[in-house]
C-alpha cells in the first residue's frame, strides 16, 4: 500500500462533504441533504463475497468498501472497514460474546451477539468496590478465552512495597503467564487488524470522502444491560436491585464517558456513534427510562458535548414516546438517529434541538423496489428536509444485509434527485 | 390462616414479589390446594396483561411475572397429583413457536411463550436458528392450530418466507394460521413472507391466537 496523495479537488470534495454535515450539526441549511452509508455484511452482498471472506479478507474487504464508496459517494460513511473485518481479531481473542461465520454460524450469516449474564446478581459489589479487578478476575475470563488464567491473579491494590516484589510471583504462575501471551498474540492481531482500518480512512479522506466517526460508545444503561447483566437479568434487576443498579450506572458513567473523550480526541473525528438498545417506547415505562435509562445517558452526552465531541445516538427501534424527554439538550450538538421512530413526528419535536439521521425503512429496502426507495426518499424530503429539517439520509439502521444493490442505487438516486 | 385471595393477586400484579411468594408459601403449608394458587395466578396475570395492553406495564414488568409464577410454579407442582399436572400441561390448543433458520435470538419468543402459555395455550417451543424441515416435522407431529416464527435480523425475512412457502408445500398451510414478529417485522414483512399476521408485542400475539380461535380466552 502506498499513501494516496490528496488533490486539490478530492480536498475540496471532502470539505463541501464534511461542511455539508457540519451544517445540518449546526442546524443551518445545507446547500443539499447529505447522505449517509453504514453498510456491514451488505458489503459482502455488494462484493460477490461471503460473509466469512468479509470478516477475514483484509484485502478484498478493504477493495470492495472502497469500490461502495466510490461509487455512492456518500457524505459520510461509517467505519466499515473495521466493523467488516474483524475476524481474524476475534479468532485470536477467542472471543465469546460473538458467534460469527465459521463461529457458530454458516459462512454466510452475519455476527449475532450472545445474550449472556456475564455479571452475576450477586457480584454488583464487587465491580463496584474494585472495577478493575473485577474485570481481570471474572469477567475478562468470561468473555474472551485469552483471558483464561487472569482470575489467578492477586488483588493488586492489596500489594504495596515490598509486598509487590513477591506479590509480582503471581505474574509467573503458569496460567497467568499463558494468558498474558495470549494477549499479546491478540493485541498483535487487533493492531494489524486497527492499521488496515486508519490507512482504509486515510486512503478515503484522500479521495474526498469523510468518515461519519470513528468510534462508538455505550449509554451507561446499556452498557449494563447488554455486556454484564444480560436482557432477563436487567429485566429483574429494577424491581429486586434498584439501588445497586443506580450504583452502578453512576459509576460506568463516568467510566464510559472517561473513555470515550479519550478515544474520540484520539481519532481526530469529532463524531461518536452511539448505538442505544434499551430505550425504546416498549422496552420499559416512561417512569423507568426517567430513573434509569435517560438521566446517565443525558448527563453523558452534556459532558461529551462540553468536551467538543458530537455525539450520534442511535435511537433503536420506536422512541415516539421519548422524544420530548431527549429534546432536553443544548441545541445543534447531536445528531439523533432514529430507527422506527416516525421521522416526521420527530421532525416536529426536534427540529429546533438536533440533526436528523435516517430512516429508511429495513423490510422496505430489503424486500421492496427502487420506485418504492425513490417513493420514500421523496417522502422524508418534502416533509423533513423541504420543510426545514436538518436530516441526513441514510437507512434505519445502516443498510440491511440483504438489501438489493439496486435499491441502494435508487436511494442515492433519489436523495439527489430531491434533496437539492 | 386462610389465605386473602385478593392479596395474592394484588402482590403478583402489583410486582411485589417478596409478599406474594409468601403468601404463596404459607397458602400451601396450611393446605390451600394447589390448583387454586394455579387459578389465583392466572387472575393476577390477567391484570397483568390488561395494564401490559393499556401502557401501564411493560417487558419488565412481564419478566417479574414471569419470574414469580416460575417461583410459585416449582412450589406448586409436587404438590399436584401427577395426573393433575400432566393435564395442566396438555391442556389447550397447540401453538408452535421458534425463531427461524440462521437466526439465534430468543428474547422475543420467550417472551411471546411465557405470555401464550399463562393465557392457556400449551406451547410448543423449537428453539432458535429452526430449520425448516424441523417445522415442517414437528408440525406434523404436534398439529398446532397457531404457528410463531420469530426473527430479529433482517435475515429472517428470507427464512419466515421459506418456512411458510415449506408449510404451503407440505399441505399443511389450511390446517393453521402462521404469525411473525420481532425486530423490523412489519406489514411489508408479512406480505412478503406469507404470513397470515404480524404482531408487534407479546400480547399481540395471544389477542391473535384468541382471535383466531374465536374466543375471549383460551381454556
Amino acid at each position: 500500500m502506498t499513501d494516496t496523495v490528496q488533490t486539490p479537488e478530492a480536498k475540496a470534495a471532502y470539505d463541501a462533504r464534511w461542511a455539508r454535515v457540519m451544517d445540518c450539526v449546526q442546524l443551518r441549511r445545507p446547500d443539499r441533504m447529505p447522505i449517509g452509508m453504514q453498510p456491514t455484511f451488505w458489503l459482502a452482498k455488494y462484493g460477490g463475497m461471503t460473509c466469512r471472506e468479509l470478516m477475514y479478507d483484509y484485502e478484498r474487504t478493504a477493495a470492495v468498501a472502497e469500490r461502495a464508496i466510490l461509487e455512492f459517494e456518500p457524505d459520510c460513511h461509517s467505519p466499515m472497514f473495521l466493523a467488516s473485518a474483524s475476524g481474524r481479531a476475534l479468532e485470536a481473542m477467542d472471543f465469546k460474546q460473538l458467534q460469527w461465520p465459521g463461529h457458530g454460524v454458516g459462512d454466510n450469516q452475519p455476527f449475532q451477539y450472545l445474550d449472556r449474564e456475564y455479571m452475576k446478581a450477586d457480584e454488583y459489589d464487587e465491580f463496584l468496590e474494585d472495577p478493575t479487578g473485577f474485570y481481570f478476575r471474572k469477567y475478562l475470563p468470561r468473555v474472551a478465552g485469552v483471558f483464561e488464567g487472569l482470575d489467578e491473579l492477586p488483588t493488586l491494590p492489596g500489594m504495596y512495597y515490598t509486598r509487590l516484589v513477591m506479590g509480582s510471583r503471581a505474574f509467573a504462575k503458569p496460567a497467568v503467564r499463558q494468558a498474558l501471551e495470549r494477549m499479546v498474540t491478540a493485541g498483535e492481531e487487533a493492531e494489524r487488524l486497527f492499521n488496515r482500518h486508519m490507512a482504509f480512512e486515510n486512503k478515503m479522506t484522500a479521495l474526498g470522502y469523510p468518515a461519519s466517526y470513528m468510534f462508538s460508545s455505550i449509554s451507561p444503561y446499556d452498557y449494563i444491560a447488554d455486556y454484564f447483566r444480560g436482557a432477563k437479568q436487567i429485566m429483574t434487576d429494577l424491581f429486586r436491585r434498584k439501588d445497586k443498579l443506580h450504583q452502578m450506572l453512576e459509576k460506568v458513567r463516568i467510566i464510559i464517558t472517561r473513555t470515550t473523550i479519550e478515544a474520540v480526541k484520539a481519532s481526530g473525528n469529532p463524531f461518536v456513534f452511539i448505538p442505544t438498545h434499551w430505550a425504546p417506547d416498549s422496552f420499559m415505562s416512561d417512569q423507568q427510562f426517567m430513573t434509569f435509562w435517560w438521566p446517565p445517558f443525558r448527563q453523558m452526552l452534556l459532558d461529551l458535548i462540553a468536551a467538543d465531541i458530537i455525539p450520534i445516538p442511535m435511537w433503536e427501534s420506536d422512541c415516539t414516546k421519548r422524544l420530548e424527554h431527549i429534546a432536553d439538550i443544548p441545541a445543534g450538538k447531536c445528531i439523533y438517529w432514529f430507527e422506527r421512530t416516525d421521522m416526521v413526528k420527530a421532525f416536529e419535536v426536534l427540529g429546533d434541538v438536533v440533526a436528523l439521521r435516517g430512516n429508511l425503512s429495513p423490510s422496505m429496502m430489503t424486500t421492496g423496489q427502487p420506485h418504492e426507495v425513490d417513493a420514500a426518499v421523496k417522502h422524508l424530503v418534502d416533509n423533513v428536509f423541504n420543510k426545514g429539517g436538518s436530516l441526513i439520509l441514510d437507512c434505519a439502521f445502516g443498510i440491511p444485509d440483504e438489501t438489493p444493490v439496486e435499491n441502494v442505487r435508487a436511494m442515492f438516486d433519489a436523495a439527489r434527485k430531491y434533496g437539492g | 390462616m386462610a389465605l386473602d385471595d385478593s392479596a395474592l393477586v394484588a402482590a403478583i400484579a402489583d410486582m411485589d414479589e417478596d409478599v406474594a411468594l409468601e403468601l404463596a408459601r404459607g397458602a400451601l403449608n396450611d393446605g390451600c390446594e394447589p390448583q387454586h394458587i394455579l387459578d389465583l395466578c392466572r387472575a393476577a396475570m390477567d391484570i397483568v396483561g390488561a395494564r401490559f395492553e393499556q401502557g401501564e406495564y411493560f417487558l419488565p414488568e412481564l419478566m417479574m411475572a414471569g419470574e414469580m409464577l416460575e417461583q410459585i410454579g416449582a412450589m406448586v407442582k409436587p404438590l399436584m397429583l401427577a395426573g393433575e399436572a400432566d393435564a395442566a400441561a396438555s391442556a389447550g390448543p397447540v401453538v408452535m413457536i421458534g425463531t427461524v433458520h440462521g437466526d439465534l435470538h430468543d428474547i422475543g419468543k420467550n417472551i411471546v411463550t411465557f405470555m401464550l402459555e399463562v393465557n392457556g395455550f400449551k406451547v410448543v417451543d423449537l428453539g432458535i436458528d429452526v430449520p425448516v424441515k424441523t417445522f415442517i416435522d414437528k408440525i406434523k407431529e404436534h398439529q398446532p392450530v397457531v404457528v410463531g416464527l420469530s426473527g430479529f435480523l433482517t435475515l429472517a425475512f428470507d427464512s419466515m418466507k421459506e418456512t411458510v412457502d415449506a408449510i404451503a408445500a407440505a399441505g399443511l398451510r389450511d390446517s393453521l394460521k402462521i404469525m411473525i414478529g420481532g425486530g423490523q417485522v412489519d406489514e411489508t414483512v408479512r406480505a412478503y413472507t406469507g404470513a397470515d399476521a404480524f404482531g408487534l408485542n407479546a400480547m399481540a400475539a395471544v389477542s391473535l391466537c384468541q382471535e383466531w380461535l374465536g374466543r375471549a380466552k383460551a381454556a
